[in-house]
């Protein structure tokens, strides 16, 4: 705890001065705003952390539509800012248009990995890991044999949490039987908590027993709806299992916050090229509290241990829906 | 496909189809006055996060109720003034109040509770509970009638109850009262009325109070019976399919209830099923969501008949030119 604490005044301490010497980091929120309970809302966490720990400031900007996206990075560049941060996949294109302008400056993208900037530190979640990892788990608490997974707006990311999930599933139960169901095809289906009842119900009325929500606000629905029927459920992005302690069984953590703080403690001299955290890099995993003690079996702690630690040594792979646009596990 | 599980798309259809139904007869009351309502999204959102938002505060799911209500009252009072008092354009001022409920909702929810835009959780007490019909359990084993009856009918939230209710009753007032046939004539003809000494202006009030009245019930049944609070843009669109099944139902009582129950039942099978396999012809559920819409389409195109709007919606009354 000591050296912790010492390890801790010795980085705050050093950002302090980098900051005294440097431009403000930036950090652009996308649409869902600051707090979203889940993405945004965990940038801004590990944000406000840095500047609790550090006592440095940061310039932010919620946006409001599709046409400030860069206009907010030229603005935060030309100020000076460094780095400048930016959330979601939305950014990419202009982040592209942008970075070259002003090769001084650092960009950092979460949720980006496929530019070709040398100026921009891009970051990738294995969201399909820490799915697996669930997965596991909601096959290990399911009495009936069938878990259900419910996504928000079908897009490939959402599909890659639901693949991994399935494997999962599978690896523990080769038997179990997934209902896979998306909410819509528009951005509305991030916002539709009444669809995500409907669509728990009706998995519930299939057989399912534990239900992976994946869903923005929607998943606010399923979660209730699950707690109200007696089944567990599993929250995503944030940790979730205190919104129905005792109901949720686990949440997919997706540590963004931890994206965002380590870039503003590096400051302007934030290491560019493209980053995957995964299970071992902590940038994705399960949430275990007091909320949900009672739900995880040893067995099951000693399970996701072992498949965690396989994992990242390379013995089990999970297959990324990315690969080829397809999933071995379930078909959505 | 088994029984049970026709059962189980109708009950999800009910679900479904209620606040449908409640906005799309709250828009019935304000355009068969002639005052055009695209605000009805707006004011079931609002609703929807008042009636959450006091439930949450005072543990009283009826308080929170009568909030939602005096909230969609409001913004109908700010659309009644704009578009009737004022004789401002009606879709305008309905456009405004979808905008101002939007944002309005999240900033007040994120000043008061400070969660990111919601309420918090509603716990019992704070929502309306299934109301179950007595000898419920000991009826469902039998056949055929013992699920509808338990699983189907029984099991809902009061206000769902009320909502079906609601339409025998609009077609009650609009065909058998002097108020509602003053109603329907001031949306088609509004110099006659007055002519006969009736007052244009008080009529259409009343047909837009009503109208906030439906709304607010309709967004208080989003938020705290089909959920357990407030969401940011909870109401999801569905403001705009009760339009399209007003559309549909030709501005009439009980064909709004059935079209209403064709968009519930649209959606709830959907949800169900995804995507469905005729015979190796794959319908992606895509279709299924934007089937409304198509229909509404095909409506008004006139190939089922035709939608004649009432003749006066839209255009404000003026007395002497």
């Amino acid at each position: 705890m000591t050296l912790m604490k010492s390890l801790m005044g010795a980085a705050a301490s050093l950002a302090l001065t980098a900051g005294a010497a440097l431009a403000e980091p930036a950090l652009i929120f996308d649409l869902g705003g600051k707090f979203d309970k889940s993405f945004n809302e965990a940038a801004h966490n590990g944000a406000s952390r840095w500047a609790e720990e550090t006592g440095g400031k940061y310039r932010e900007i919620e946006l409001q539509s599709e046409a400030q996206r860069e206009q907010a990075l030229r603005r935060f560049a030309e100020a000076g800012s460094n780095p400048v941060i930016t959330m979601g996949f939305a950014m990419a294109d202009p982040l592209s248009a942008v970075a070259a302008d002003y090769p001084d400056t650092k960009f950092v993208a979460v949720d980006v990995t496929w530019l070709d900037a040398p100026n921009v530190r891009q970051i990738g979640f294995a969201e399909h890991e820490g799915s697996y990892l669930v997965g596991m788990m909601a096959a290990m608490a399911s009495k009936s044999g069938t878990v259900g997974f419910i996504g928000g707006m079908d897009i490939p990311l959402i599909r890659h949490f639901g693949c991994g999930y399935a494997q999962g599933a599978k690896a523990v139960n080769p038997d179990v039987n997934i209902v896979a169901n998306m909410t819509g095809t528009t951005p509305s289906a991030w916002n539709d908590p009444v669809k995500g009842s409907e669509l728990t119900k009706a998995q519930i009325a299939q057989g399912a027993d534990v239900i992976y929500a994946a869903a923005g606000g929607t998943g606010v629905g399923v979660l209730q709806t699950a707690a109200d029927e007696g089944i567990l459920s599993i929250g995503v992005d944030s940790n979730q299992n205190h919104l129905h302690p005792g109901k949720v069984l686990t949440s997919m953590l997706k540590r963004v916050d931890v994206a965002v703080y380590d870039a503003m403690k590096a400051g302007a001299d934030v290491e560019t090229g493209v980053f995957t955290m995964g299970l071992a890099e902590e940038g994705v995993g399960v949430a275990m509290d007091d909320n949900n003690a009672s739900l995880v079996s040893d067995d099951m702690k000693g399970a996701v241990e072992t498949a965690r630690q396989d994992i990242i040594d390379g013995k089990t792979t999970v297959v990324s829906y990315y690969e080829n646009d397809s999933c071995p596990a379930v078909s959505f | 496909m088994d029984f049970l599980t026709i059962i189980q798309v109708l009950d999800s259809t009910v679900r479904l189809a209620t606040p449908l139904l409640l906005a799309c007869l709250a828009g019935l009351y304000s355009e068969r006055a002639g005052i055009f309502d695209i605000g009805l999204e707006g004011k079931m959102l609002m609703a929807a996060f008042f009636s959450a938002a006091v439930a949450a505060v005072s543990g009283s799911v009826w308080l929170g109720l009568l909030a939602g209500i005096a909230s969609s009252l409001v913004l109908s009072g700010l659309h009644g003034l704009a578009s009737i008092t004022f004789r401002g354009n009606q879709l305008i001022s309905g456009v405004a109040i979808n905008f101002l409920a939007a944002g309005m909702t999240v900033l007040i929810a994120q000043d008061w509770f400070k969660q990111g835009g919601r309420t918090p959780s509603l716990f019992a007490g704070g929502r309306f509970e299934p109301i179950n019909f007595p000898f419920a359990e000991a009826l469902s084993g039998v056949p055929i009638l013992g699920p509808i009856y338990s699983e189907l009918l029984s099991g809902h939230s009061i206000l769902v109850y009320l909502a079906f209710l609601a339409v025998p009753g609009t077609w009650w007032v609009l065909y058998r009262t002097r108020f509602g046939l003053r109603l329907r004539a001031v949306g088609e003809n509004p110099a006659a009325v007055d002519t006969a000494g009736v007052s244009v202006v008080g009529l259409r009030y009343a047909a837009v109070a009503i109208c906030g009245v439906l709304c607010g019930i309709a967004g208080a049944y989003l938020a705290t019976a089909l959920q357990a609070g407030f969401v940011k843009d909870m109401t999801a669109g569905r403001g705009f399919i009760a339009l399209a099944a007003l559309i549909f139902a030709k501005w009439r009582p009980w064909q709004a209830m059935w079209a209403c129950l064709l968009f519930g039942l649209l959606q709830a099978i959907a949800l169900r099923f995804q995507n469905i396999d005729l015979g190796g012809v794959v319908i992606p559920v895509q279709v299924m969501d934007a089937l409304p819409y198509i229909l509404t389409v095909v409506i008004l195109a006139g190939f089922v008949g035709k939608a004649i709007p009432p003749r006066a919606g839209g255009e404000p009354y003026v007395k002497e030119r």
